[in-house]
Protein backbone atom coordinates (compact mmCIF):
# COMPACT_ATOMS: atom_id res chain seq x y z
CA UNK A 1 0.00 0.00 0.00
CA UNK A 2 1.23 3.56 -0.93
CA UNK A 3 0.80 5.19 2.21
CA UNK A 4 1.69 9.19 1.97
CA UNK A 5 1.18 12.03 3.81
CA UNK A 6 -0.54 14.79 1.36
CA UNK A 7 -0.76 17.40 4.30
CA UNK A 8 1.26 18.33 7.20
CA UNK A 9 1.22 22.04 9.45
CA UNK A 10 3.40 23.59 11.46
CA UNK A 11 3.59 27.20 13.41
CA UNK A 12 6.75 29.18 13.23
CA UNK A 13 7.03 31.95 16.43
CA UNK A 14 8.20 35.18 15.66
CA UNK A 15 12.29 36.13 15.17
CA UNK A 16 12.74 32.44 14.00
CA UNK A 17 13.91 30.86 10.31
CA UNK A 18 13.34 27.92 8.95
CA UNK A 19 13.69 26.27 5.43
CA UNK A 20 12.09 23.42 3.26
CA UNK A 21 12.09 22.45 -0.68
CA UNK A 22 8.72 22.54 -2.56
CA UNK A 23 7.93 20.14 -5.13
CA UNK A 24 5.93 21.16 -7.81
CA UNK A 25 2.36 21.08 -7.68
CA UNK A 26 2.46 21.70 -3.88
CA UNK A 27 0.80 24.44 -1.99
CA UNK A 28 1.53 26.80 0.59
CA UNK A 29 -1.27 28.87 2.54
CA UNK A 30 0.99 31.41 5.28
CA UNK A 31 -1.39 32.17 8.07
CA UNK A 32 -0.82 35.46 10.13
CA UNK A 33 -1.34 33.97 13.36
CA UNK A 34 -1.46 37.18 15.67
CA UNK A 35 -1.69 40.06 12.97
CA UNK A 36 0.89 42.35 11.86
CA UNK A 37 3.38 39.07 10.93
CA UNK A 38 6.07 39.72 8.66
CA UNK A 39 7.49 36.89 7.20
CA UNK A 40 10.75 36.97 4.63
CA UNK A 41 11.56 34.49 2.01
CA UNK A 42 13.58 33.62 -0.94
CA UNK A 43 13.47 31.22 -3.39
CA UNK A 44 16.20 28.84 -5.38
CA UNK A 45 15.96 26.40 -7.93
CA UNK A 46 17.09 23.14 -5.56
CA UNK A 47 18.97 21.77 -8.80
CA UNK A 48 20.65 24.84 -9.79
CA UNK A 49 20.74 27.47 -6.77
CA UNK A 50 22.29 30.18 -9.11
CA UNK A 51 18.53 30.36 -10.60
CA UNK A 52 16.85 32.50 -7.62
CA UNK A 53 14.43 34.80 -7.17
CA UNK A 54 14.38 38.13 -9.08
CA UNK A 55 12.27 40.48 -7.51
CA UNK A 56 12.76 43.40 -10.09
CA UNK A 57 11.95 40.66 -13.22
CA UNK A 58 8.78 39.54 -10.81
CA UNK A 59 7.60 43.46 -10.51
CA UNK A 60 8.44 44.77 -14.24
CA UNK A 61 7.05 41.57 -15.70
CA UNK A 62 3.51 42.30 -14.10
CA UNK A 63 3.92 46.27 -14.29
CA UNK A 64 3.36 45.72 -9.92
CA UNK A 65 5.34 47.18 -6.54
CA UNK A 66 2.96 44.72 -4.60
CA UNK A 67 2.24 41.10 -4.73
CA UNK A 68 -0.97 39.45 -4.25
CA UNK A 69 -3.35 37.41 -5.61
CA UNK A 70 -2.63 36.53 -9.29
CA UNK A 71 0.77 37.26 -9.33
CA UNK A 72 3.66 34.90 -10.09
CA UNK A 73 7.18 35.12 -8.34
CA UNK A 74 9.54 35.13 -10.90
CA UNK A 75 13.33 33.70 -11.16
CA UNK A 76 15.74 35.22 -12.74
CA UNK A 77 15.87 32.72 -15.93
CA UNK A 78 12.35 33.73 -16.95
CA UNK A 79 10.68 30.78 -14.76
CA UNK A 80 7.89 31.13 -11.98
CA UNK A 81 8.72 29.76 -8.90
CA UNK A 82 5.52 30.33 -7.24
CA UNK A 83 1.93 31.62 -8.18
CA UNK A 84 -0.23 33.67 -5.43
CA UNK A 85 -3.15 31.92 -5.68
CA UNK A 86 -5.08 33.52 -2.78
CA UNK A 87 -4.71 36.57 -0.63
CA UNK A 88 -6.77 37.66 2.53
CA UNK A 89 -3.92 40.94 2.63
CA UNK A 90 -4.08 42.63 -0.68
CA UNK A 91 -0.22 44.07 -0.32
CA UNK A 92 3.20 42.41 0.36
CA UNK A 93 6.33 44.18 -0.10
CA UNK A 94 9.16 43.15 -2.15
CA UNK A 95 11.34 46.02 -2.05
CA UNK A 96 12.54 46.62 1.35
CA UNK A 97 14.74 44.06 2.25
CA UNK A 98 15.32 42.54 5.61
CA UNK A 99 16.33 43.75 8.91
CA UNK A 100 20.55 43.53 9.97
CA UNK A 101 21.57 43.01 13.27
CA UNK A 102 22.56 46.68 13.21
CA UNK A 103 19.44 48.11 12.65
CA UNK A 104 17.36 45.52 15.05
CA UNK A 105 20.01 47.31 17.86
CA UNK A 106 19.33 50.31 17.24
CA UNK A 107 15.48 49.99 17.27
CA UNK A 108 14.93 47.58 19.80
CA UNK A 109 18.50 47.40 21.62
CA UNK A 110 20.43 43.69 22.12
CA UNK A 111 18.86 41.17 23.46
CA UNK A 112 21.59 38.21 23.36
CA UNK A 113 20.75 34.22 22.93
CA UNK A 114 22.93 34.70 26.82
CA UNK A 115 20.52 36.66 28.43
CA UNK A 116 17.23 35.81 27.00
CA UNK A 117 17.55 32.31 25.39
CA UNK A 118 14.97 31.96 22.66
CA UNK A 119 13.42 35.16 23.18
CA UNK A 120 16.86 36.70 21.95
CA UNK A 121 16.35 39.43 19.02
CA UNK A 122 17.10 37.44 15.59
CA UNK A 123 17.47 39.71 12.45
CA UNK A 124 16.06 38.91 9.00
CA UNK A 125 19.63 39.24 7.36
CA UNK A 126 21.67 36.55 10.03
CA UNK A 127 18.74 34.07 9.78
CA UNK A 128 18.77 34.18 5.63
CA UNK A 129 22.32 33.71 6.45
CA UNK A 130 22.16 30.11 8.60
CA UNK A 131 19.31 28.85 6.13
CA UNK A 132 21.62 29.87 2.95
CA UNK A 133 24.53 27.94 4.38
CA UNK A 134 22.68 24.44 4.55
CA UNK A 135 22.71 24.60 1.32
CA UNK A 136 26.44 25.73 0.51
CA UNK A 137 24.77 29.63 0.07
CA UNK A 138 26.14 32.69 1.02
CA UNK A 139 26.54 36.37 1.61
CA UNK A 140 26.80 36.56 -2.11
CA UNK A 141 23.40 34.66 -2.72
CA UNK A 142 20.84 36.46 -0.44
CA UNK A 143 18.87 38.96 -2.83
CA UNK A 144 15.95 41.17 -2.69
CA UNK A 145 13.13 39.42 -0.70
CA UNK A 146 9.47 39.08 -0.24
CA UNK A 147 8.12 39.93 2.64
CA UNK A 148 4.62 38.69 3.30
CA UNK A 149 1.82 40.52 5.05
CA UNK A 150 3.71 43.78 5.48
CA UNK A 151 3.05 47.17 3.31
CA UNK A 152 4.79 49.81 2.60
CA UNK A 153 3.17 52.09 0.03
CA UNK A 154 4.95 54.96 -1.98
CA UNK A 155 3.62 59.11 -2.28
CA UNK A 156 3.82 60.73 -5.49
CA UNK A 157 7.44 61.67 -4.68
CA UNK A 158 7.95 58.28 -3.87
CA UNK A 159 8.41 58.47 -0.32
CA UNK A 160 7.86 54.72 1.54
CA UNK A 161 5.11 54.62 3.83
CA UNK A 162 4.55 51.39 6.24
CA UNK A 163 1.53 50.98 7.20
CA UNK A 164 1.08 48.84 10.73
CA UNK A 165 -2.31 48.33 10.10
CA UNK A 166 -2.08 45.68 6.92
CA UNK A 167 -2.73 42.33 8.07
CA UNK A 168 -4.37 40.70 11.54
CA UNK A 169 -4.87 37.45 13.05
CA UNK A 170 -6.07 35.01 10.70
CA UNK A 171 -4.90 36.62 7.13
CA UNK A 172 -3.55 34.64 5.20
CA UNK A 173 -1.62 34.15 1.59
CA UNK A 174 -1.24 31.13 -0.85
CA UNK A 175 1.39 29.59 -2.82
CA UNK A 176 0.92 26.99 -5.44
CA UNK A 177 4.70 26.02 -6.79
CA UNK A 178 5.25 25.56 -10.43
CA UNK A 179 8.46 24.20 -10.33
CA UNK A 180 10.57 22.43 -7.18
CA UNK A 181 11.70 24.99 -5.29
CA UNK A 182 14.29 25.78 -2.28
CA UNK A 183 12.54 28.22 0.40
CA UNK A 184 14.21 30.23 2.68
CA UNK A 185 12.29 32.08 5.30
CA UNK A 186 12.33 33.91 8.10
CA UNK A 187 9.93 35.56 10.90
CA UNK A 188 11.52 38.47 11.74
CA UNK A 189 9.71 41.88 11.51
CA UNK A 190 9.94 44.25 8.89
CA UNK A 191 12.72 46.71 8.50
CA UNK A 192 10.29 49.84 8.75
CA UNK A 193 8.55 48.36 11.50
CA UNK A 194 8.13 51.39 13.94
CA UNK A 195 7.04 49.20 16.88
CA UNK A 196 8.24 50.09 20.35
CA UNK A 197 9.05 46.37 21.32
CA UNK A 198 10.59 43.84 19.35
CA UNK A 199 7.33 42.13 17.40
CA UNK A 200 7.25 38.76 17.67
CA UNK A 201 4.48 37.78 15.16
CA UNK A 202 4.31 33.98 14.60
CA UNK A 203 3.24 32.48 11.24
CA UNK A 204 1.06 29.26 10.57
CA UNK A 205 2.26 27.13 7.59
CA UNK A 206 -0.14 24.75 6.00
CA UNK A 207 1.68 22.80 3.29
CA UNK A 208 -0.71 20.42 0.55
CA UNK A 209 -1.52 18.90 -2.57
CA UNK A 210 -1.94 22.05 -5.33
CA UNK A 211 -5.32 21.68 -7.45
CA UNK A 212 -3.84 21.28 -10.89
CA UNK A 213 -3.65 24.71 -13.20
CA UNK A 214 -6.74 25.07 -15.09
CA UNK A 215 -7.06 26.58 -18.51
CA UNK A 216 -8.35 29.45 -16.88
CA UNK A 217 -6.24 29.82 -13.79
CA UNK A 218 -6.46 33.30 -12.25
CA UNK A 219 -2.58 33.60 -12.30
CA UNK A 220 -1.73 32.37 -15.99
CA UNK A 221 -3.88 34.65 -17.15
CA UNK A 222 -3.67 37.67 -15.18
CA UNK A 223 -1.42 38.95 -17.71
CA UNK A 224 -0.45 37.66 -21.06
CA UNK A 225 3.19 38.20 -19.62
CA UNK A 226 2.73 35.10 -17.58
CA UNK A 227 1.51 32.92 -19.85
CA UNK A 228 4.92 33.49 -21.35
CA UNK A 229 6.24 32.64 -17.88
CA UNK A 230 4.01 29.52 -17.65
CA UNK A 231 5.29 28.41 -21.29
CA UNK A 232 8.90 28.68 -20.17
CA UNK A 233 8.11 26.46 -16.61
CA UNK A 234 6.06 24.15 -18.75
CA UNK A 235 9.51 24.00 -21.15
CA UNK A 236 12.02 23.27 -18.60
CA UNK A 237 9.65 20.56 -17.00
CA UNK A 238 9.47 18.86 -20.53
CA UNK A 239 13.12 18.54 -20.82
CA UNK A 240 12.76 16.80 -17.39
CA UNK A 241 15.69 18.69 -15.41
CA UNK A 242 13.17 19.35 -13.11
CA UNK A 243 11.25 17.24 -10.92
CA UNK A 244 7.58 16.38 -9.56
CA UNK A 245 6.30 13.37 -11.14
CA UNK A 246 8.90 13.86 -13.95
CA UNK A 247 12.21 12.92 -11.92
CA UNK B 1 16.98 67.06 -7.04
CA UNK B 2 18.88 68.24 -9.48
CA UNK B 3 22.36 69.68 -9.23
CA UNK B 4 25.05 70.35 -11.97
CA UNK B 5 28.94 69.33 -11.48
CA UNK B 6 31.17 72.44 -12.02
CA UNK B 7 33.98 69.67 -13.15
CA UNK B 8 35.18 70.21 -16.17
CA UNK B 9 35.88 67.62 -18.92
CA UNK B 10 39.40 69.00 -19.53
CA UNK B 11 40.39 67.82 -16.21
CA UNK B 12 39.09 64.49 -16.06
CA UNK B 13 41.43 61.98 -16.02
CA UNK B 14 39.88 59.80 -17.74
CA UNK B 15 36.93 60.10 -20.48
CA UNK B 16 35.52 56.88 -22.60
CA UNK B 17 32.46 56.75 -24.91
CA UNK B 18 30.41 53.07 -23.99
CA UNK B 19 28.83 52.00 -27.51
CA UNK B 20 24.86 50.45 -27.01
CA UNK B 21 25.15 46.58 -26.43
CA UNK B 22 28.69 46.77 -24.38
CA UNK B 23 30.11 47.24 -21.01
CA UNK B 24 32.61 49.20 -19.14
CA UNK B 25 34.29 47.85 -16.34
CA UNK B 26 36.98 49.61 -14.07
CA UNK B 27 37.85 50.72 -10.01
CA UNK B 28 37.44 53.63 -8.35
CA UNK B 29 39.58 55.40 -6.09
CA UNK B 30 37.61 56.56 -2.54
CA UNK B 31 36.66 60.55 -3.45
CA UNK B 32 37.32 59.90 -7.07
CA UNK B 33 34.43 60.96 -8.96
CA UNK B 34 32.11 59.35 -12.19
CA UNK B 35 30.70 61.00 -14.42
CA UNK B 36 28.13 59.20 -16.84
CA UNK B 37 26.32 60.90 -19.85
CA UNK B 38 23.12 60.61 -21.58
CA UNK B 39 25.27 61.63 -24.78
CA UNK B 40 22.08 61.18 -27.24
CA UNK B 41 19.22 61.25 -24.50
CA UNK B 42 16.54 58.50 -22.79
CA UNK B 43 19.67 55.74 -22.79
CA UNK B 44 19.80 53.46 -19.50
CA UNK B 45 22.75 53.11 -17.72
CA UNK B 46 22.63 49.62 -16.18
CA UNK B 47 24.78 49.61 -13.12
CA UNK B 48 25.99 47.84 -10.48
CA UNK B 49 28.88 48.37 -7.82
CA UNK B 50 31.15 46.60 -5.74
CA UNK B 51 33.44 46.85 -2.33
CA UNK B 52 36.59 46.13 -4.51
CA UNK B 53 38.19 45.25 -1.97
CA UNK B 54 35.18 42.34 -1.37
CA UNK B 55 33.08 41.96 -4.10
CA UNK B 56 30.67 40.01 -1.89
CA UNK B 57 29.83 43.91 -0.61
CA UNK B 58 27.88 45.35 -3.44
CA UNK B 59 25.34 47.40 -4.58
CA UNK B 60 22.11 46.73 -2.74
CA UNK B 61 18.98 48.43 -3.91
CA UNK B 62 16.55 47.67 -1.10
CA UNK B 63 19.25 48.67 1.36
CA UNK B 64 19.42 51.85 -0.36
CA UNK B 65 15.66 52.68 -0.96
CA UNK B 66 14.60 51.65 2.43
CA UNK B 67 17.52 53.66 4.47
CA UNK B 68 16.26 57.03 2.35
CA UNK B 69 12.60 56.15 2.92
CA UNK B 70 12.46 57.03 -0.88
CA UNK B 71 12.30 54.76 -4.39
CA UNK B 72 13.91 57.29 -6.46
CA UNK B 73 17.53 58.01 -6.60
CA UNK B 74 19.08 61.40 -7.16
CA UNK B 75 21.60 63.82 -5.93
CA UNK B 76 22.48 63.15 -2.84
CA UNK B 77 21.12 59.53 -2.35
CA UNK B 78 23.56 57.27 -0.72
CA UNK B 79 24.23 53.96 -2.49
CA UNK B 80 24.08 51.66 -0.16
CA UNK B 81 26.10 47.91 0.24
CA UNK B 82 24.50 44.65 1.29
CA UNK B 83 26.54 45.19 4.21
CA UNK B 84 24.65 49.20 5.23
CA UNK B 85 27.74 50.70 3.74
CA UNK B 86 27.95 53.79 1.66
CA UNK B 87 29.67 52.77 -1.06
CA UNK B 88 29.15 56.21 -2.95
CA UNK B 89 26.94 59.21 -3.04
CA UNK B 90 25.58 61.00 -5.77
CA UNK B 91 26.76 64.35 -5.79
CA UNK B 92 25.60 65.89 -9.26
CA UNK B 93 22.33 65.06 -11.27
CA UNK B 94 20.48 67.39 -14.10
CA UNK B 95 18.08 64.61 -14.45
CA UNK B 96 16.93 64.62 -11.22
CA UNK B 97 15.49 60.74 -10.89
CA UNK B 98 16.68 57.69 -11.29
CA UNK B 99 14.84 53.73 -11.27
CA UNK B 100 16.56 51.17 -8.96
CA UNK B 101 13.31 49.14 -8.71
CA UNK B 102 13.39 47.51 -12.78
CA UNK B 103 16.96 45.32 -12.64
CA UNK B 104 18.26 44.58 -16.05
CA UNK B 105 17.30 43.14 -19.11
CA UNK B 106 17.70 39.50 -19.43
CA UNK B 107 17.44 37.18 -22.67
CA UNK B 108 14.88 35.22 -20.32
CA UNK B 109 13.20 38.12 -18.60
CA UNK B 110 12.88 39.17 -22.27
CA UNK B 111 10.95 35.86 -23.74
CA UNK B 112 8.80 37.04 -20.29
CA UNK B 113 8.20 40.75 -20.80
CA UNK B 114 7.82 40.46 -25.19
CA UNK B 115 7.56 37.09 -26.64
CA UNK B 116 9.35 33.84 -26.09
CA UNK B 117 11.13 34.16 -29.33
CA UNK B 118 13.14 37.21 -28.28
CA UNK B 119 15.20 34.60 -26.11
CA UNK B 120 17.78 35.47 -28.73
CA UNK B 121 18.18 39.03 -28.49
CA UNK B 122 21.11 41.11 -26.94
CA UNK B 123 20.87 41.91 -23.06
CA UNK B 124 22.24 43.59 -20.22
CA UNK B 125 22.57 40.59 -18.31
CA UNK B 126 24.46 38.64 -21.65
CA UNK B 127 26.99 42.27 -21.33
CA UNK B 128 27.03 41.40 -17.30
CA UNK B 129 27.93 38.03 -17.87
CA UNK B 130 30.86 38.33 -19.98
CA UNK B 131 32.06 41.54 -18.19
CA UNK B 132 32.32 38.86 -15.55
CA UNK B 133 34.15 36.12 -17.08
CA UNK B 134 36.80 38.35 -19.36
CA UNK B 135 37.40 39.85 -15.78
CA UNK B 136 37.26 36.54 -13.55
CA UNK B 137 40.02 37.54 -11.33
CA UNK B 138 37.54 40.17 -9.10
CA UNK B 139 35.71 37.39 -8.12
CA UNK B 140 32.51 38.29 -9.41
CA UNK B 141 30.14 35.97 -11.15
CA UNK B 142 26.59 35.49 -12.21
CA UNK B 143 25.25 34.75 -8.51
CA UNK B 144 26.86 38.82 -7.85
CA UNK B 145 24.91 40.04 -10.86
CA UNK B 146 22.14 41.52 -8.98
CA UNK B 147 19.26 44.24 -8.43
CA UNK B 148 21.21 47.36 -9.97
CA UNK B 149 20.36 51.08 -10.81
CA UNK B 150 18.56 52.10 -14.38
CA UNK B 151 20.69 55.56 -14.51
CA UNK B 152 18.21 57.74 -16.86
CA UNK B 153 15.20 55.50 -16.28
CA UNK B 154 11.96 56.70 -14.99
CA UNK B 155 10.16 54.11 -13.58
CA UNK B 156 7.05 55.84 -11.21
CA UNK B 157 5.10 53.85 -8.73
CA UNK B 158 1.54 54.68 -8.08
CA UNK B 159 0.20 55.26 -5.07
CA UNK B 160 -2.18 51.83 -5.72
CA UNK B 161 0.70 50.48 -5.73
CA UNK B 162 1.30 49.79 -10.07
CA UNK B 163 4.76 50.42 -11.59
CA UNK B 164 4.51 52.20 -14.56
CA UNK B 165 7.65 52.91 -16.90
CA UNK B 166 7.24 56.37 -18.16
CA UNK B 167 9.15 58.36 -20.76
CA UNK B 168 12.57 59.33 -19.23
CA UNK B 169 13.30 62.37 -17.68
CA UNK B 170 16.70 62.52 -19.25
CA UNK B 171 17.92 64.14 -22.79
CA UNK B 172 20.97 64.85 -24.69
CA UNK B 173 23.83 65.71 -22.93
CA UNK B 174 22.06 65.23 -19.53
CA UNK B 175 24.32 63.66 -16.40
CA UNK B 176 24.78 62.09 -13.36
CA UNK B 177 28.29 61.92 -10.82
CA UNK B 178 28.73 59.83 -8.15
CA UNK B 179 31.55 59.89 -5.67
CA UNK B 180 32.93 57.04 -4.34
CA UNK B 181 33.14 56.70 -0.20
CA UNK B 182 35.26 53.54 -0.75
CA UNK B 183 37.49 52.07 -3.48
CA UNK B 184 34.78 50.48 -6.06
CA UNK B 185 34.54 48.43 -8.70
CA UNK B 186 31.53 49.88 -11.45
CA UNK B 187 30.16 48.10 -13.76
CA UNK B 188 27.86 49.70 -16.26
CA UNK B 189 25.74 47.91 -19.10
CA UNK B 190 24.87 50.21 -21.31
CA UNK B 191 21.15 48.72 -22.40
CA UNK B 192 21.04 47.38 -25.64
CA UNK B 193 16.85 46.63 -25.31
CA UNK B 194 15.28 46.70 -28.55
CA UNK B 195 12.00 46.05 -27.13
CA UNK B 196 11.08 48.73 -24.79
CA UNK B 197 9.89 51.97 -26.28
CA UNK B 198 12.02 54.08 -23.33
CA UNK B 199 14.92 54.50 -25.48
CA UNK B 200 12.58 54.64 -28.93
CA UNK B 201 13.84 51.58 -29.66
CA UNK B 202 17.02 53.46 -30.25
CA UNK B 203 19.86 52.29 -28.27
CA UNK B 204 22.81 55.12 -28.25
CA UNK B 205 26.12 55.61 -26.72
CA UNK B 206 26.91 56.61 -22.76
CA UNK B 207 29.93 58.42 -22.11
CA UNK B 208 32.00 57.76 -18.84
CA UNK B 209 34.32 60.27 -17.11
CA UNK B 210 36.01 60.38 -13.66
CA UNK B 211 38.22 62.75 -11.88
CA UNK B 212 40.48 62.47 -8.75
CA UNK B 213 39.63 63.86 -5.86
CA UNK B 214 41.98 66.40 -5.68
CA UNK B 215 40.41 68.19 -8.74
CA UNK B 216 38.34 71.22 -7.37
Amino acid sequence: MNVRTSSYQTLIEGGKHWSFTMRAGMHLRLTDADGGANVGMLFYNPQNTLERYNAPDTLKCQHTFKLTAGHCLYSDMGRIFCSVTEDSVGWHDTVCGSSSQQSVQQRWGIHRYQEHRNDWYQNGTDAFLVEAGKYGLGRRDLAANVNWFSKVATAEDGTLNFDSTNSGAGQFVGLRFEMDTLVLLHTCPHPLNPAPLYPRKAVHLQFSEAQPVADDDLCRNSRPENARGFANTEFYRLCGVHGGEAR
Amino acid sequence: MRRESHLLPAEALFRQSIPAGDFWIDSLKKDQRLRIVDVEGNQAADTLFYNARDTAERYSAVDTIREQRNVYLSCGSKLLSTAGNVLAEIVADTVGRHDTLGGACAAESNTVRYALEKRTMHSCRDSYLLAAARHDHLGIAKRDLTHNINFFMNVPVTAAGGLTFADGLSGPGQYVEIRAAMDIIVLISNCPQLNNPCNAYNPTPLEVLIWNADVR
